[in-house]
């Protein structure tokens, strides 16, 4: 069992890397802590897979280094590391039974064979593998293989971090739920480092309790997942967390006299004095503002701090309703809630200061005040 | 396993290469049915014998030598060209220019004509002007393929490990190119062994490519006609004599058709059983895991 | 109505290159071990290349310089054995006809099979297996076994000595065996392709050509090679259903065998001319070589 901790870590795939685009992994530090469950989380070619395998040894990084409990492992090979790692495709030895397949790791470590025996009997107890033992692993279903390739990462006693890469990919639905689950209550149980590499944020926020949100081989954010859906540190978290993602427009900073605005379009959008001030004092004239659906008021009379709209169309999803509105000639979305009534044809809507959140250069601007805890910002590295 | 459609008109797709196949399969082998059961004189003097050519052919001392001879060089090429393909299959690099180069080394005496194969060990063997016959010689073994049968039997053995081994190498590359890199990336996870990783991954993912092999290598090993032919023209006695060289003796050196002929359904029988029985087992063998 | 315009920030992110994510090999457990296995290689690749490299050396010898002992280079080096191969019709026509049949084989088998193997890969219909087991037991049969019914045949047909009589002749085991690798190439391709195809109004032949083909050129490549490389390297039947007009490189081989004795040099040379052919053929499938071994069957 071990903190994860990666220093300065940057990997590319080219020979002589020039721009920024050239690595897959861009310069990075972060930690995982001991006993914690995490998520990785991003689009297909973000990197994930790519920091799994640096982490598991599979891959030497081109810079930085892999710190095991403080130690560097960056020379030790994926055997000498002690992890387990689950594959998107389960990997299970074809030719053996499933009891063979949990003992393996064991007998090719040459731990005597009444601890094998009593250590597959144990794990194959907590995933339920009991009566399949003396199975051919070939005939199992994806499920009970994936199941299977978890168990060798369990047998284990040594093991410092069980690493998954998208597991569940393969397996049905509806079983999906039961196998995440057990992983929660293998976590639980065991206490060990768990990091699940995943493009889907409702896997990722059931299993983990903090979530790392990677983008363009860097890690954009790490929070839990409330802090992701309420403060998105970069607006790629914004957009790729919550159905549907966060709504972005185009703002000004104008002044009027003494006075700053923020303008989109002739509308003037609120926000503290604060930021507005923390904006001038950056130099900052353009800015993206983020707000959520969920966090859209819809009026249906008019308001004075509303803005009229038009209806695009409204999408009902059974528990909820999308609404689709143009401001500005921009298409936005608001959430309504089940028994809200349906607007139609001109509306009123506003945006509440506390969740409109001011990007610059993709990156969130905050303010010091008591609601945002400021270790969250050290996590979020530099634009390039 | 896709689902197929039933659909009778598919006969229609499958037709020309039935036409085909029965002209160059069937005609002729109904005209051999037909001599094997006559006794022929000339085109118009013949007689029905009925089994009679069976009997002689079942009989015949010298078929049952040759035959065994077949099985006994059957079995030892593919004692020796499996194991050994594999190896060089594992050996092989799996990218990049070293990769091509290699499969096209390996590749060479598969297109080598069969005569051809002949010539250049019957060059390659001689003491006086071949390497290999030279080397012998020279570490003062006494090595002529000519006139010792256990010579001709090794130089005929070489020569056929020498012609396919590729064949068994090349189909073992193609199936260790298919197993995914995750695999070998679990085994590492999992601190296997070298030999654990052949046991364990390598080999299992081979059976289908290996069977095929087997399958070829019995088939064509059992049927093989000009390499020896022209090495050792079956000689010295007929101690390199095999089956199919057995029957051109008989049915073109001296024209005896009628046992010719029964001696061919025979031959085509034994090697039909063989490989539906090697194929059966081998799939019951596979069932059963 | 008009559709709504994604958010520009969305658009920047479909935009973002989806980059595969490229593995290193995983390394090879010890150094050493690859090594060996390098070494391992380079020597058996050494010992597979010995003996044609000696025939290529002899090829380059005159008669007197073989026979008067070994030598790893050629001392006086003579193209005497090539010209003399290039120089006389009944020696380069040889080649001629090898490639010719050869090439009417690879045809005549892949016309046939393309059809016969779609319809193994995608239909059900009577007596399918029976006739696909059929097929393939003809590859088993002994071309010796055939020698005398063939010549009959074709001689009573009037194709003796002609390309196309062993064209044919080659079929017995070609065929066979495209049908067999191509039935494993479709079968790797979904029927969704053709059902697709036809919903989308493509008649059969169409479709065929024009989408399915190409969907397993690969395969055909790989096919065309094993037609071309059994058709090659085959003897017997070529032998016996030619005499003059049609007879193959291979079996010309066998006059350098006069009352004056072996020309060794000539009998070199003309091997040497048989195995460039092949060469070429390799090479220019090397790409598809490691797949199509496998038949595609992996």
């Amino acid at each position: 069992m071990a903190a994860i901790t990666l220093n300065a870590l940057a990997h590319t795939y080219t020979d002589n890397p020039t721009k920024p685009e050239d690595y897959a992994i861009r310069e990075m530090t972060h930690v995982w802590e001991q006993g914690g469950a995490f998520a990785l989380l991003g689009p297909s070619g973000c990197g994930k897979s790519t920091l799994l395998n640096i982490i598991s040894g599979l891959l030497k990084p081109s810079n930085g280094e892999v710190l095991f409990d403080g130690k560097r492992v960056n020379e030790l090979k994926p055997e000498e590391r002690n992890i387990a790692q689950v594959f998107q495709f389960p990997v299970v030895y074809d030719t053996m039974t499933v009891f063979d397949n949990l003992a393996f790791p064991l007998r090719n470590i040459g731990v005597p064979e009444y601890k094998v025996k009593s250590k597959v009997y144990e794990v194959a107890e907590i995933l339920e593998l009991s009566d399949q033992l003396k199975r051919k692993a070939k005939g199992l279903s994806a499920d009970q293989k994936q199941k299977v390739s978890m168990g060798r990462g369990l047998v284990r006693d040594d093991v410092s971090a069980i690493l998954f890469d998208e597991p569940l990919t393969v397996i049905d639905p509806q079983l999906k739920w039961k196998l995440r689950r057990k992983l929660k209550q293998i976590h639980e149980q065991f206490n060990i480092t768990m990091v699940y590499v995943t493009h889907d944020q409702l896997e990722a926020s059931t299993f983990a309790d903090k979530i790392a949100v990677m983008y363009n081989g860097q890690i954009v954010q790490f929070g839990t997942p409330r802090e992701l859906f309420e403060n998105p540190a970069h607006t790629f978290v914004g957009y790729f967390i919550g159905s549907p993602g966060m709504n972005f427009f185009e703002a000004e900073l104008k002044s009027q006299g003494e006075k700053e605005t923020l303008m989109f379009g002739d509308h003037e959008i609120s926000v503290s004095n604060a930021m507005l001030a923390r904006l001038k004092a950056m130099g900052a004239n353009k800015v993206t503002l983020g707000i959520r659906p969920e966090f859209v008021h819809v009026w249906e009379g008019k308001n004075s701090d509303a803005f009229h709209v038009d209806v695009d169309y409204v999408e009902d999803l059974g528990t909820y309703k999308i609404l689709s509105f143009l401001f500005h000639g921009q298409v936005m979305k608001a959430r309504l809630s089940e028994d809200q009534k349906v607007p139609s044809g001109q509306i009123y809507v506003s945006f509440p200061e506390q969740w409109t959140k001011v990007y610059v250069d993709d990156y969130l601007v905050e303010v010091t005040d008591a609601t945002v805890d400021n270790d969250k910002t050290k996590e979020i590295p530099h634009a390039n | 396993m896709q689902i197929k459609v039933e659909n009778n008109k598919a006969w229609f797709l499958v037709l020309p290469v039935f036409l085909i196949v029965a002209f160059s399969a069937i005609i002729p082998l109904m005209t051999v049915v037909n001599y094997s059961v006559q006794d022929i004189f000339d085109p118009y003097t013949r007689y029905f014998v009925g089994t009679e050519w069976f009997k002689q052919v079942m009989l015949d001392s010298r078929l049952h030598e040759a035959l065994l001879r077949q099985f006994l060089y059957s079995f030892t090429i593919l004692a020796i060209e499996v194991p050994l393909g594999i190896c060089v299959a594992l050996m092989m690099p799996t990218k990049g220019r070293g990769a091509s180069l290699a499969l096209i080394l390996v590749a060479i005496p598969l297109l080598i004509p069969w005569n051809v194969v002949g010539t250049i060990w019957q060059i390659f063997g001689r003491a006086d002007i071949g390497l290999f016959g030279a080397f012998m010689s020279s570490i003062g073994v006494d090595y002529n393929y000519a006139s010792d049968p256990t010579d001709a039997w090794l130089t005929v053995v070489l020569m056929d490990v020498w012609h396919w081994t590729p064949l068994i190498a090349l189909l073992c590359y193609s199936g260790l190119r298919a197993i995914p890199e995750v695999y070998y990336q679990a085994a590492r996870i999992d601190q296997a062994s070298r030999w654990a990783v052949f046991r364990y991954i390598q080999l299992p993912k081979l059976t289908n490519v290996l069977i095929i092999g087997v399958l070829l290598r019995f088939m064509d090993s059992f049927m093989i006609y000009t390499e020896p032919f022209v090495l050792t023209g079956g000689g010295p006695g007929s101690s390199t004599t095999f089956l199919s060289q057995s029957l051109v003796q008989q049915a073109i050196g001296q024209f005896d058709l009628g046992p010719a002929a029964a001696f061919s359904l025979v031959y085509f029988l034994i090697i039909l059983l063989v490989c539906w029985v090697f194929y059966t087992t081998i799939m019951n063998m596979q069932k059963d895991k | 109505m008009t559709q709504p315009s994604t958010k520009p920030i969305a658009h920047a992110y479909k935009a973002t290159k989806e980059q595969a994510p490229v593995y290193s090999r995983a390394e090879r457990k010890l150094r050493n071990a690859n090594l060996r296995g390098r070494f391992g290689l380079a020597l058996y690749v050494v010992l597979l290349l010995l003996p044609i490299y000696w025939l290529v050396n002899m090829s380059f010898k005159t008669n007197t310089e073989i026979l008067s002992g070994l030598s790893f280079f050629p001392e006086n080096f003579t193209l005497d054995n090539y010209a003399k191969i290039f120089g006389d019709p009944t020696w380069y026509m040889g080649y001629v006809n090898s490639i010719f049949y050869v090439s009417m084989n690879m045809v005549i088998s892949l016309l046939v099979a393309l059809p016969a193997a779609y319809a193994f890969s995608r239909y059900k219909f009577i007596g399918d297996k029976h006739m696909f087991f059929w097929l393939l037991s003809n590859r088993m049969a002994p071309p010796a076994v055939f020698l005398l019914p063939f010549f009959q045949l074709y001689s009573s047909v009037g194709l003796f000595d002609t390309h196309i009589a062993v064209a044919l002749a080659h079929c017995l085991f070609n065929v066979p065996l495209a049908v067999w690798i191509l039935e494993g190439f479709m079968s790797g391709v979904p029927r969704e392709i053709d059902e697709t195809a036809y919903i989308d109004g493509y008649s059969f032949p169409k479709f065929f050509v024009r989408i399915f083909i190409p969907l397993i050129r690969s395969g055909i490549g790989v096919t065309a090679f094993f037609c071309f490389m059994f058709s090659w390297v085959e003897l017997l039947l070529a032998r016996t259903l030619t005499s003059v007009d049609a007879k193959p490189i291979a079996a010309i081989m066998t006059r350098t065998v006069s009352a004056s004795g072996m020309d060794w040099g000539l009998l070199a040379a003309a091997g040497v001319l048989t195995i460039l052919p092949g060469m070429l053929v390799i090479y220019f499938v090397r790409n598809h070589v490691a797949k199509g071994f496998a038949l595609g069957r992996v």
